[in-house]
């Protein structure tokens, strides 16, 4: 195999509320390669969150190291862990977290403004990952006027639009019925076959069978990691 | 270029934003931006009404002439406590003049023209049935036509040897030819009239000089030979309204020829070097100074009024902004998690609370145009024509006030927002 794209090393996340400390991360290694589709499971209260803003270099470790494809995120400013957000991680949210008030074009055209790339580009890319999830036609509609699962896939077109390294589905179907919920998974898996690296946190064993490896997080620490051989579902 | 193109992307999403919130709000923003309308307003209008003031002070006291100085016995300053030191001085001579003409005359390169007396009487003035009160009637010599104070319209203004043979002839002022001679000023010239129960012979009437801020009509007087005016009207005891005017050549520098009169009339009164001057030599620029200081007042109590109004609607935008971050912080959260830098979340309230603020501001202004053509028509139907005008400054004022306001007003809250941790942000619902 080749080197991983995500080392991380003995971290912890200590959070400081005051009169207490609260360890929601107690020292965990992990290694995740391209092309993965790895599930992050556990009870709430586990770390999963934690474990899972760390990923997406929401927040950074209180100690140890975490390498994102060579790079120290670890030890990086504010505005490069926005870079590294912005370049190489799409996140995807169960809420969808989608701008009420634009169109579907440009909620997907949102991370490339923040690349500071141009008008025309930006309609281009934005065009062509609604087109990868289906939506070319919905591209001037507000998410008011769109179902659940067809924000979800707005959602999953604004993540794919920056060509990131890993795609971060933080309970993605948690908002949706189960036969909704069976398409957007199907889409990520039709992702996973494309090339995509996707990490699911989800506490849903149904969802996390998707994935072909899971890692299972308790009291702040990894339980269990283990490769699932595939099985095709559906 | 590539830092460059990206701030300008992010501004313009910033402007993007703003108007979008703008438009699903756009009760709660009208509401939030009339503190801003009232207060670029008010600032607005301010300075409207300080312009006029001043251009209204300037038009009246270029009837003073810039050329002109006159020697009397009180400055024209405040002079406080002093009053008895200036009321004790000697009277000023009607004579004075001639001799000062002859200094003149005799001056290589004098940098004087001519001098004038001006001894002032006020009477009414009586033709027929019509009269007119508190006219200013100044018995002068020839000499004063030359001094380009006042221009004749109709007629003519009379001669030495018409002065000096004292016939009673008199010149008026376009108001009083206007109230006595309502069927038209052209028509006085060579009619008679009474003043003060004695009779005159009009040989011309003066071309109209406006007013003093709406208050002290310039146009309100007349003229006579001073021979006339001693015959009928003075007795020795009235020789405190003596003026003397003189006219400096056009390219004289004010202050030297203000030093040769000042010479000259030590000479007249035979001062000693070291006496104190006992007269005064007064001129326009010396009132400009006075009133300039009024004008300075003015603008800075009005300056500190209406920016309270404006801090009251710097107050609106910031609660406004509060408001706004607390709504938005999942969507700050997400725009963070795509890629957004602390400062682009910072910019993007900045500009919301500005863009905000200056709406507010362009209503302010137009609502200041609107008074402005309001008050001009209004004032202008008087006698005083006041001449507000919204200058291209006051506009850019207008606009930097509000966005200056709003901004400041907003930097709170979006510093605030800028520093939320995205992962808590996101989690807001």
């Amino acid at each position: 195999m080749s080197s991983p794209l995500i080392q991380i090393s003995g971290v912890t996340k200590v959070y400081d509320l005051g009169r207490t400390q609260v360890k929601a991360l107690a020292g965990v290694d992990l290694q995740l390669f391209e092309n993965e589709y790895v599930a992050i499971m556990g009870p709430s209260g586990s770390g999963k969150s934690t474990l899972m803003n760390m990923l997406g270099c929401l927040d950074t470790p209180t100690s140890g190291d975490y390498l994102f494809g060579g790079e120290d995120v670890a030890r990086m400013s504010d505005n490069q862990l926005a870079d590294i957000r912005n370049r190489r991680i799409g996140f995807v949210f169960q809420s969808f977290n989608l701008l009420p008030r634009s169109t579907t074009l440009r909620n997907v055209e949102l991370p490339l403004v923040y690349s500071g790339l141009g008008r025309g580009e930006r309609i281009e890319r934005a065009k062509s990952a609604l087109e990868r999830v289906g939506l070319a036609d919905r591209m001037d509609h507000r998410p008011n006027e769109l179902s659940g699962g067809q924000r979800q896939r707005v959602a999953i077109a604004r993540a794919l639009v920056t060509e990131p390294s890993i795609i971060l589905a933080d309970e993605p179907t948690g908002n949706l019925d189960s036969k909704t919920g069976i398409e957007i998974m199907a889409l990520f898996d039709e992702l996973h076959r494309q090339g995509h690296t996707i990490i699911l946190v989800t506490h849903e064993d149904e969802i996390a069978r998707h994935a072909s490896r899971h890692i299972r997080l308790r009291d702040g620490l990894i339980e269990s990691d283990e490769n699932i051989p595939k099985t095709e579902v559906l | 270029m590539r830092v460059i193109r990206q701030i300008v992307v992010e501004l313009w999403e910033s402007v993007r934003i703003a108007l979008e919130q703008l438009r699903a709000h756009i009760l709660r923003s009208i509401l939030t931006a009339f503190g801003v309308i009232i207060g670029v307003w008010a600032v607005i209008l301010m300075g409207v009404f300080v312009r006029g003031l001043n251009e209204g002070i300037e038009d009246s006291l270029s009837m003073l002439g810039s050329d002109l100085f006159y020697v009397e016995k009180f400055p024209w300053r405040d002079i406080g406590d002093d009053w008895m030191k200036y009321r004790n001085r000697p009277h000023l001579e009607a004579v004075y003049a001639a001799e000062l003409n002859q200094i003149i005359a005799e001056t290589a390169a004098s940098n004087l023209v001519v001098a004038a007396p001006a001894v002032m009487y006020q009477t009414g003035i009586q033709r027929n049935n019509l009269s007119i009160d508190n006219v200013d009637v100044f018995g002068t010599t020839a000499e004063y036509n030359l001094l380009g104070s006042n221009e004749i319209e109709y007629g003519r203004f009379f001669t030495e040897t018409e002065a000096l043979s004292g016939q009673n002839l008199l010149i008026l002022g376009s108001e009083v030819a206007d109230v006595l001679f309502p069927e038209g000023g052209q028509y006085a010239v060579g009619q008679s009239l009474k003043l003060s129960k004695i009779n005159f012979r009009i040989i011309g009437v003066f071309a109209e000089q406006g007013n003093f801020l709406g208050a002290q009509s310039w146009d309100r007087n007349g003229v006579m030979p001073l021979t006339a005016m001693r015959k009928f009207f003075l007795g020795n005891n009235r020789r405190d309204t003596t003026t003397i005017r003189v006219l400096k050549k056009p390219d004289a520098d004010r202050e030297v020829a203000r030093d040769e009169i000042i010479g000259s009339m030590r000479r007249i009164r035979g001062q000693l070097p070291g006496d104190e001057e006992n007269f005064e030599v007064n001129s326009s620029d010396m009132l400009e100074d006075q009133l300039g200081r009024v004008t300075d007042i003015v603008s800075i109590a009005g300056l500190g009024i209406t920016s309270l109004s404006l801090f009251v609607g710097a107050i609106g935008i910031m609660n406004i902004t509060f408001v706004s971050v607390r709504e938005r912080t999942q969507e700050i959260g997400t725009r963070r998690a795509v890629g957004a830098k602390r400062v682009t979340i910072l910019i993007q309230f900045l500009v919301e609370a500005g863009v905000v603020s200056l709406i507010g501001g362009a209503i302010g202004l137009g609502l200041a145009k609107l008074c402005q053509v309001l008050i001009e028509g209004v004032l202008s139907t008087q006698e005083f024509s006041f001449t507000a005008s919204l200058s291209p400054e006051l506009v850019l004022y207008a606009v930097l006030i509000s966005v200056m306001t709003g901004m400041a007003a907003g930097f709170v809250p979006a510093w605030l927002a800028s520093r939320m941790d995205p992962a808590n942000a996101l989690r807001h619902e």
